[in-house]
């Protein structure tokens, strides 16, 4: 007996040790979003394009689509842009989240580098951001069709990103054929 | 001499830079509020910054979000719930006692309880082979007649000698 207690310093290192070495593969940059499974806060914003035009949650629902965070004044989100209008023509549903940003400018950006989104909140002073928990520009959530937020993804959405939001997006839309 | 004191008000003025805003309060206690506040809310983006330390575009939306609820007169656990209710638990630099954190708040005083015991059982431990195992010096009752006689005999040379 007494033996064995003279190994337990060596157990209590193995399992810190196991412990820690999970720690160090963790990004702790990734937030657990507390949205996740909540439906999408409420809001009334105008549209990015028509002022005169208000956008509620309720705009946003009737097929699961990604939401999209992002501004012109966010490098990060020129980068993922091409990406997003990829994924448009595959036939899925984006919305836009214009965070913060310049009407004009944001106008001009979709202008020129053409524009993926369905729709577009313009969320000039960032409430609707703010209630989102949003924390960086460019944010990417998965909704399904009642708008209950599925997902979360902070940072730029490339091919591998994708790789991992498509089949959630396709469960969801299979999901929700049947019910 | 004015050069020096020309560089050391420069570091002065470089240091005081650091993420303020004019807030008006109500009050001075208002102000301490929000003080105390921005200082145990964690800023989401630079993560080992609290909302009063830190630049960043969000640090500042929120520190105005909260000055926006004390000039509400919501209470100061009402503005945790709502950084919580969009950021999560890690906002808070002070985490909450509840189920999930017992843990990590009454942790160390049972591990220390712990040690405690163990001290206490091991110094016990030690001490009693001492007083069971090992015969005391003086004591001649493990001895019969021949071997206290060998003894007596042996000792009789030795005080002889």
């Amino acid at each position: 007996m007494r033996r064995f207690i003279l190994f337990a310093p060596l157990a209590i290192f193995l399992v810190l040790g196991v412990f820690l070495y999970q720690g160090l593969q963790l990004d702790p940059t990734k937030l657990p979003s507390a949205l996740i499974d909540k439906p999408l806060p409420a809001f009334k914003i105008s549209s990015l394009y028509d002022e005169s035009r208000v956008l509620t949650e309720a705009d946003l629902q009737g097929k699961p689509a990604l939401l999209n965070v992002w501004a012109t004044w966010c490098p990060s989100c020129k980068e993922e842009h091409a990406q997003l209008n990829r994924i448009k023509e595959e036939g899925y549903t984006i919305y836009g989240v214009n965070y913060k940003d310049d009407r004009g400018k944001a106008k001009e950006w979709l202008r020129r580098y053409l524009d993926p989104y369905s729709e577009n909140i313009y969320d000039e002073n960032g409430t609707f951001g703010l209630d989102l928990g949003v924390y960086g520009a460019p944010e990417t959530y998965v909704l399904d069709a009642k708008g209950v937020i599925r997902y979360k993804h902070v940072g730029v959405v490339d091919e591998r990103v994708w790789a991992q939001l498509k089949p959630i997006l396709q469960q969801l839309e299979s999901g929700s054929g049947v019910q | 001499m004015l050069r020096w004191m020309t560089t050391c008000l420069l570091f002065f003025a470089v240091s005081a830079s650091a993420a303020i805003d004019t807030y008006e309060f109500q009050d001075d206690k208002t102000r301490e509020r929000f003080q105390q506040l921005t200082e145990e809310l964690r800023c989401p983006k630079c993560q080992n910054q609290n909302l009063a330390d830190s630049n960043s575009p969000i640090a500042k939306d929120l520190r105005h979000e909260v000055y926006r609820m004390l000039d509400e007169g919501q209470s100061d656990n009402d503005i945790a719930d709502f950084m919580v209710a969009r950021y999560g638990e890690f906002v808070l630099y002070k985490p909450r006692k509840d189920l999930s954190t017992y843990l990590l708040w009454y942790g160390p005083f049972v591990l220390l309880a712990l040690g405690l015991v163990v001290i206490v059982l091991m110094t016990r431990s030690k001490k009693k082979p001492v007083n069971t195992n090992a015969p005391a010096p003086d004591a001649e009752e493990g001895l019969d007649n021949q071997q206290r006689e060998k003894l007596n005999s042996l000792l009789d040379q030795d005080r002889n000698k």
